[in-house]
């Protein structure tokens, strides 16, 4: 069990009003670790990574493609995980952050499925095909906008914040569906390159450049989300005393610059 | 070094619709999405400022009636 003092210190940051100004301090660094990391990443996809044998140079839309098709699934797992924990611990914050970060997870969906249909297209001869890999991502990219549109259209925030926790964990049911779609089926699209239980099936420089270009993806949607959540927190606690301060910071400093 | 050439770089082995395609938009998005994440910080600060002056200080608290309050598109 944790000391009472222990849990105190990490529970702190559930209330809005010391999570706002971490979330404001977290957001540059994140945002300086995304920018380093792409320019390796690009570096180590470009200048690293040899010309694949059989795909010659367009196999290089991997380094987009994998990292933004994992982020696409990792997103809705967490925007999942804070919708179970809104709807059983009743915190505001979780909502949140899960609605902060359903239009990074959004775009990281939309991104893999444009890569893959760019790369689809001289590989298989075709942009698109209904296999079960492209449509379960497909849907992904439906339960995202979905979730979107539903936690916008409820007026109440109490209501939309729990009608989109039950969009997004039923949703996830959907991710091992994508996870494993080319296992269960037989898909046109390959089989995964990396995985925990054997030796990944390529060349050192590129997953090394893929892993990079995946950190870039994590440290930019920390950052982005970070950002994002901020001004929806001093919305939902507009009552409250400590978002009076900030606001009246933000005028001296708009006066200023006026 | 991979390329013997800038031209045979931006060539890309004659895959650059599909390779510039691929990276062009991602970067593109990513920018879209840092503006609009900028902007509506901005609107969000404006309106609660609005707000709090409209509602006045001491209403903004418990047991004042605020004024209706549109939270923004996210």
């Amino acid at each position: 069990m944790n000391s009472p003092e222990r849990s105190r210190s990490f529970f702190r940051f559930a209330a809005p009003h010391n999570f706002y100004p971490l979330a404001g301090r977290l957001a540059p660094w994140f945002g300086a670790a995304a920018v380093v990391l792409t320019l390796v990443g690009l570096w180590l996809a470009f200048f690293v990574a040899p010309t694949d044998a059989t795909q010659g140079q367009v196999y290089r839309v991997i380094f987009i493609h994998v990292p933004a098709a994992w982020m696409s699934m990792f997103i809705y797992l967490v925007m999942a995980l804070w919708s179970a924990v809104g709807l059983v611990m009743n915190t505001r914050l979780s909502f949140v952050v899960s609605q902060a970060l359903a239009p990074t997870g959004a775009m990281f969906c939309f991104v893999a499925l444009w890569t893959g249909a760019l790369w689809g297209k001289p590989t298989w001869g075709a942009y698109w095909v209904w296999d079960a890999r492209l449509t379960s991502q497909l849907l992904l990219l439906f339960l995202y906008f979905g979730f979107i549109a539903l936690t916008r259209a409820i007026e109440d925030p109490r209501r939309a914040d729990r009608a989109g926790a039950i969009i997004a964990l039923v949703g996830a049911v959907n991710v091992p569906i994508i996870y494993f779609s080319v296992k269960w089926w037989n898909t046109l699209h390959q089989g995964a390159s990396v995985s925990l239980t054997k030796a990944p099936s390529m060349a050192a420089t590129m997953l090394a450049g893929m892993l990079v270009m995946a950190f870039a993806a994590w440290a930019y949607t920390l950052a982005v989300v970070l950002w994002r959540v901020r001004p929806m927190i001093l919305e939902r606690e507009r009552h409250a005393e400590w978002v009076g301060g900030v606001l009246e910071r933000e005028a001296q400093i708009k006066g200023g610059r006026a | 070094m991979q390329w013997e050439s800038w031209s045979a770089f931006w060539d890309m082995g004659g895959a650059a619709f599909y390779v510039w395609g691929s990276y062009g938009l991602t970067f593109a998005l990513i920018a879209l999405e840092l503006v609009l994440v900028m902007q509506r910080r901005k609107e969000a600060v404006t309106r609660l400022l609005r707000w709090r002056r409209a509602v006045g200080k001491d209403s903004a608290k418990k047991g004042g009636v605020p004024a209706p309050f549109v939270e923004s598109e996210t």
